[in-house]
């Protein structure tokens, strides 16, 4: 299954890769269109500071995936070729899957009480925040292609 | 992967391919490896001000950044990068003014013996106005006393300015009791650099006022004084036919471009191209004569006058070098792309800069100096001649598009053109639009940008607008990228005008497109507006008239603030991707809603052409509602 892999040393914590995760998940896909929206995409990947180095971040569709047996309102599933899959429509709002995330990489949307996680941009098949990185520290490659 | 919008003309899709065949990357490739732009940086929520940041607004999460470190909001900090972006601009047509003014002055102290005063009637109409005595005194005495009070109005702290006071009465009290009529030239330039560091200035409309206080500063100051000094060093135009696009570039001739803005070194390199000792030179060296073209808005400048044909505009100023067979590029300032000097090395292509404000390195260095402007220009040229030989004759490729052109119309000359000699008069125009013949006058302005359908956005939009009986003027590289379609041509009325557009042009015996020169020439547009106001019949005020003005593919500062000269005097302007203000919504109501009902003008914003022509036909349509008028004749 091809995941997103970050190098933290490339990162320059410009925030391009959360800027056109919203657009993308934002109905107009437009960004001057897309700020104006009430229900306006949350960015399911964000840039964290280290110490020395940025972190962007997002769901890593984990083998191991504790969310999803977490989860109450069996709106998690893992699927071994498309990662982790999330049924909206299900889920309760109850942040189990947040407090459970060892890499803090969910997070939840105050307004409908759902949580927010990265679909591998779904619709396009081809994650928008490394099609778009301008340094490269996404990329979006097969998981036995990297050496860990 | 990515993809430009590039549409382009025929040579322009020639030399892109060429360019790639010989592995050059050009402003496309560049902007192909720039996407995508940083959304921040679109939106304007991005603030380096200050070293507690760089701070950034969140457009998206409530609950992320939405003030700076400072405090600053989106408002603010949209605000102030806008003025910063209007600043930039005008000082850049505030400087050409003062370099305009100092070879003026040198002119008229005899000390710079290339140049001299070719318009006497209008530098006696300016010296009035300044306050200069001209009655039985020396055209020099009168041209030096002029210079030394223009210089004076750079410095000055308190009043008004003078060719500001064209301005008709109401629109002057407008800005009068908005407290934005500018009171120096390089004051409010610096005022702008103050309010905009950080803890000054933090209220985003006070901001826009100072904001429209620096760009009238600039339409009605430096922009207005470059065009007038120059009609007076450099000869009025009056229309003249030449040609345009990379096609005026010859096989067998030495081919020298300038490129930039001030006209003070491109006029004289045209002159001296024409010396016998050169031509004579340039033959002994197997050349059949001297070509010079230009490049940008200081080809417009020897275009309106000499008639010295247009290579390029803005976007075609890499693909120029790329034909192989121009022994030498000679620029000045503004938009000089610094890529050139490399492309250059691809060639035997020499390239000279020549302004202490502008340096390029890669490029030869010769200041330019006044004093010697003529031998200057002849020892350029020379070393031009001396380049011929060097050509790779297996690295030529000159495309043949090139198309006809009018231009150089001037708002005197309108004078002429409506009412001949005898009886000069701006009233048929009047009369033509209250009569509803011609909708309205439109200015069709701006650069060419590679984030746009380069080229085909101005056609259609200009298409659109004749069809439906607006009147175009135009200036800079968007009137170029007409010139090069053929459309500054009197045939144009025939093939794309409405009928009552169509009426008049033929009554008139003028094209239904007007070049009026290089950007800074927009200013004639602004004197052009207090004309119709002053024939009467189409209210009082700059903000009655129905008139736009469009820069569908914007990319400079320089734009904005031409954009903001026009909209604080009271006109609709589209421009066609918006400047970075969508991230606050405060500001983008300021600028396309809440300014309207201060000055009567306002922004819009759209990248569709033909939308845009719909905007501006609808704006057009609503002023002629309230002013009254007749419905059009043919609709």
């Amino acid at each position: 299954m091809k995941k997103l892999y970050y190098d933290a040393k490339k990162c320059t914590a410009c925030k391009t890769c959360e800027i056109v995760c919203a657009i993308g998940h934002s109905p107009s896909k437009d960004l001057y269109t897309a700020i104006l929206e009430d229900n306006a995409a949350l960015p399911s990947v964000r840039v964290y500071a280290g110490q020395d180095e940025n972190y962007p971040m997002a769901c890593r569709h984990c083998k191991d995936h504790p969310c999803v047996s977490a989860c109450i309102a069996s709106a998690l599933r893992y699927d071994p070729k498309e990662g982790l899959l999330f049924d909206k429509e299900k889920c309760v709002g109850c942040w189990m899957c947040i407090m459970v995330c060892p890499y803090g990489a969910v997070r939840p949307d105050f307004r409908d009480s759902k949580s927010v996680r990265c679909d591998l941009c779904a619709d396009i098949k081809d994650p928008r925040c490394a099609k778009n990185c301008p340094t490269k520290a996404i990329i979006y490659v097969e998981e036995k292609a990297i050496n860990v | 992967m990515a993809e430009n919008k590039f549409y382009g003309d025929s040579a322009t899709r020639e030399m892109r391919q060429v360019a790639e065949d010989l592995g050059i990357q050009t402003v496309w490739d560049r902007e192909l490896l720039q996407q995508p732009h940083c959304g921040f940086g679109l939106l304007g929520i991005c603030c380096k001000n200050c070293n507690m940041g760089p701070c950034r607004i969140d457009p998206f999460n409530p609950n992320g950044p939405k003030l700076g470190v400072c405090g600053a909001d989106a408002d603010v900090i949209a605000a102030r990068n806008l003025l910063r972006h209007i600043t930039a601009g005008s000082a850049c047509h505030n400087d050409h003014g003062r370099e305009l003014t100092k070879a003026f002055k040198l002119a008229a102290q005899g000390k710079a013996p290339g140049y001299q005063i070719t318009d006497e009637s209008k530098l006696k109409v300016l010296a009035q106005e300044y306050g200069v005595k001209v009655e039985g005194r020396s055209l020099q005495d009168i041209a030096v006393d002029l210079a030394d009070r223009i210089f004076a109005e750079y410095g000055q702290q308190e009043g008004e300015l003078v060719l500001i006071q064209r301005a008709p009465k109401k629109t002057k009290e407008m800005w009068r009791k908005l407290g934005i009529m500018p009171r120096g030239i390089d004051r409010e330039v610096v005022e702008a650099l103050a309010r905009t560091n950080m803890g000054v200035d933090n209220d985003y409309r006070s901001l826009m006022r100072h904001g429209m206080r620096v760009a009238l500063s600039d339409g009605w100051g430096g922009s207005m004084i470059a065009t007038e000094l120059t009609d007076i060093l450099f000869r009025s135009p009056r229309p003249l036919d030449s040609r345009a696009n990379l096609g005026v570039l010859k096989y067998d001739q030495v081919n020298i471009l300038v490129h930039g803005h001030v006209p003070v070194l491109s006029d004289m390199i045209a002159q001296a191209a024409s010396d016998p000792e050169l031509i004579k030179l340039a033959k002994a060296k197997g050349a059949s004569g001297i070509t010079v073209a230009g490049v940008c808005c200081t080809a417009l400048e020897v275009l309106i006058r000499r008639g010295v044909p247009v290579a390029g505009n803005f976007l075609q100023q890499e693909l120029a070098l790329i034909t192989g067979v121009v022994e030498m590029l000679i620029v000045d300032l503004q938009c000089v792309m610094p890529s050139l000097p490399n492309i250059a090395g691809n060639f035997h292509t020499k390239v000279i800069s020549t302004s202490p404000r502008a340096h390029f390195p890669g490029s030869e260095y010769v200041e330019f100096k006044e004093e010697q402007g003529y031998e200057i220009a002849k020892k350029l040229i020379r070393a031009a001649i001396e380049n011929y030989p060097n050509r790779n004759q297996e690295k030529i490729h000159i495309p043949k598009a090139v198309e006809t052109l009018v231009s150089g119309f001037t708002t005197e000359y309108i004078f002429e053109m409506l009412g001949g000699k005898t009886l000069s008069t701006y009233k048929p125009l009047n009369d033509g639009v209250a009569m509803g013949r011609i909708r309205g006058v439109v200015g069709v302005v701006g650069c060419d940008n590679p984030k746009m359908q380069s080229g085909e956005t101005h056609i259609k939009l200009i298409k659109e607008l004749l069809k439906n009986d607006v009147l175009v003027v135009q200036t800079g590289c968007a009137a170029t990228a007409c010139g090069k379609e053929g459309l500054l041509t009197p045939e144009t009325a025939f093939k794309y005008c409405g009928k009552g557009l169509q009426e008049i042009c033929e009554a008139v015996g003028c094209p239904p497109i007007l070049h009026m020169g290089p950007c800074v020439d927009n200013s004639r547009i602004l004197t052009a507006c207090c004309e119709i106001v002053g024939a009467g019949g189409l209210g009082v005020g700059l903000d009655e008239l129905p008139v736009a003005g469009v820069a569908p593919e914007w990319m400079s500062e320089k734009a904005i603030a031409i954009g903001w000269y026009f909209v604080a005097s009271g006109a609709l302007v589209v421009f066609g991707q918006p400047y970075p203000v969508y991230g606050s919504k405060n500001m983008t109501n300021y600028v396309t809603k809440e300014v309207e009902e201060l000055t009567g003008g306002k922004w819009a914003f759209e990248i569709d052409p033909l939308k845009m022509a719909k905007i501006i036909i609808e704006h057009l349509d609503s002023k002629r509602k309230t002013l009254n008028l007749k419905p059009m004749m043919y609709q």
